[in-house]
């Protein structure tokens, strides 16, 4: 079997199975957590408080002013660098039809060039936000494994996409199996570490949202 | 002319003989040349070398195979001094082209590697099997393993013509019922070339040939033992329809507005971008068309194990999800051991609480 056939083969198998079972794993777990007492009587309604919850979807996603200054550098860097594996993932072409392929849903491609710009853009970012995380020094007291970790199963995607888009170093299939294998990676990580934002942020913030305006706190 | 004059008759006689002038073998040689990568000024020493060259022995031992890699090098469109490179050779051994059968046949294998020893090429074409005593593919009472260990001993190179004989091919195919391997597989000690596909590009096997008569040696070989001029490249490099894969343009159907404009078979299932193989600059039937030039995908024939590589129509970026009914069983699986992590802390909890006794909010 050579290393693309075990790709797209068993590895992608397995990766996606670990991926699902360790998903519900941390679904499961977050939603038998037992209900925090409410003692205080609710601010809003149900209806306010799940506009508040979708606002705060929003709104979390431009910091307050008071902090701009501070945190400018880091949300224009990790804005561009989510912006542009939105855009990889949702617009290369073959990503589209691996979607296609597992769900059934299809839409149509960027052109290749498009997606080479977006990650080029996405990896600039992402080395220039991990060298903030090494010389800043409370990031990186805070910083433990599983940033790194992440971190590096996320670049390396991106990677070896725009290695194989340009097909400048090795051959196309084993660019497209080391390519597959990155993901796969990242796939079977994503629900143990700090990944799992993928699947949890917008959920996280709504679910924030409405207990903030059940309390009657601005969201 | 006996059998002593022809085999001492120069290249260039042959083809005097033929109504083939120098000039036209100088084009050849030119041709043959850029074919193989070299510089252009080797092609008067390939000239001159191969006016001198005088027939090499070939035996050709078929094992398991369909005939088709013989088919296509035999079925020439028309009477090149491409095509007569194969009736310069001297094919002292081929059982479906020679006139004797059965006895006979084996008394001229075995006075053809006897009067060549250590100077003929063997070529093979089809797989070896080598399950159950290699008894699944025999001639004249001998299995192919057997056959091939005695003759390439004296062989000066060997030459694994198809996938078959290159890597096993499709006799290898899952569940692989004969033990078939390929030629790389059983042999050791001799240079190997392989010329990949099902079947292979005639110009291909012409191409080392000239080479090796014009140079007294094999041309330069990839890691995968295939001549570098021909194997170098993918045919998804030199397809015509690359920059539509380049822009996103890709035909969805086979009939559809897309695939009529000449855009890229990606993702109807196209091997081209991991397939390599001269198809797209040599083409087929005198530079007629390639698979890809007549409305289908590459399959990808002249790669390792082709045939299980996960479906002619399946995208290289797709795969083999593992389906609905595993997702849904993994999905199961997760949600017990989330629930089973979660009541475990709660009676973790529950047991700590009880132990530290009412709080202050319980406490009257």
């Amino acid at each position: 079997m050579t290393l693309l056939a075990f790709a797209r083969g068993p590895a992608l198998q397995a990766a996606l199975l670990i991926m699902i079972a360790g998903i519900f794993w941390r679904l499961a777990g977050i939603f038998l957590l037992p209900p925090r007492a409410q003692h205080a009587a609710p601010r809003h309604s149900l209806a306010g408080r799940i506009g508040g919850g979708a606002l705060m979807i929003v709104s979390r996603f431009i910091p307050h002013h008071t902090f701009w200054p501070r945190v400018a550098m880091s949300v224009v860097l990790s804005t561009t660098f989510h912006l542009g594996l939105a855009i990889i993932l949702l617009g290369g072409a073959p990503h589209i039809l691996l979607i296609h392929q597992v769900t059934g849903l299809t839409w149509p491609g960027l052109p290749k060039g498009l997606i080479v710009i977006s990650s080029g853009l996405t990896l600039a970012s992402m080395i220039v936000l991990l060298i903030r995380r090494i010389t800043h020094p409370v990031l990186r007291m805070l910083s433990t494994v599983d940033d790194y970790l992440s971190w590096l199963l996320v670049f390396l995607p991106v990677l070896t996409g725009i290695l194989l888009a340009g097909e400048t170093i090795g051959g196309y299939g084993t660019l497209l199996a080391l390519h597959i294998l990155s993901v796969e990676l990242m796939m079977v990580w994503l629900p143990f570490g700090k990944l799992m934002h993928g699947a949890l942020v917008f959920a996280g913030r709504w679910g924030m949202g409405m207990n903030f305006a059940r309390k009657g706190a601005a969201t | 002319m006996d059998d002593r004059e022809t085999m001492t008759e120069t290249l260039c006689a042959m083809l005097a003989r033929r109504g083939f002038g120098r000039r036209s073998l100088l084009q050849f040689a030119i041709a043959m040349t850029s074919s193989l990568a070299l510089p252009p000024s080797v092609a008067p020493v390939m000239a001159a070398n191969l006016a001198k060259a005088t027939r090499r022995s070939v035996i050709w031992l078929s094992f398991q195979e369909c005939t088709g890699c013989l088919e296509t090098l035999l079925r020439s469109s028309s009477p090149t001094i491409d095509s007569l490179i194969f009736d310069f050779i001297s094919l002292d051994y081929q059982e479906a082209l020679m006139a004797a059968a059965g006895d006979a046949a084996e008394r001229t294998l075995r006075e053809a590697v006897a009067a060549n020893k250590g100077q003929y090429l063997l070529a093979i074409d089809g797989s070896i099997p080598i399950k159950d005593g290699g008894v699944y593919s025999l001639t004249g009472g001998r299995s192919n393993v057997e056959m091939l260990a005695e003759i390439a001993t004296n062989a000066r190179a060997v030459l694994a013509i198809g996938t078959c004989a290159a890597y096993g091919g499709i006799p290898k195919a899952y569940p692989n019922p004969t033990g078939a391997v390929g030629v790389d597989d059983l042999v050791s000690g001799k240079p190997i070339v392989n010329i990949p596909g099902c079947p292979p590009v005639p110009e291909v096997l012409s191409g080392v040939l000239v080479h090796f008569i014009s140079f007294g040696r094999l041309p330069d070989l990839d890691d995968r033992k295939r001549p570098l001029a021909y194997f170098g490249t993918t045919i998804h490099d030199q397809c015509y329809r690359r920059p539509f894969y380049d822009q996103g343009k890709f035909a969805k159907s086979f009939d559809d507005a897309g695939a009529r404009q000449g855009w890229c078979l990606f993702e109807l299932g196209c091997k081209g971008p991991t397939t390599h193989n001269a198809c797209a600059s040599l083409k087929w039937n005198g530079g007629a068309s390639f698979p890809i030039e007549s409305g289908h995908g590459c399959l990808g024939c002249s790669e390792p194990d082709f045939w299980d590589a996960g479906g002619f129509y399946t995208p290289l970026a797709g795969g083999s999800p593992p389906g609905w009914r595993n997702a849904g069983i993994a999905a199961a699986v997760g949600v017990a051991a989330g629930a089973a992590a979660a009541l475990a802390a709660r009676g973790r909890a529950a047991s700590a609480r009880h132990k530290a006794g009412p709080s202050p909010e319980e406490t009257p």
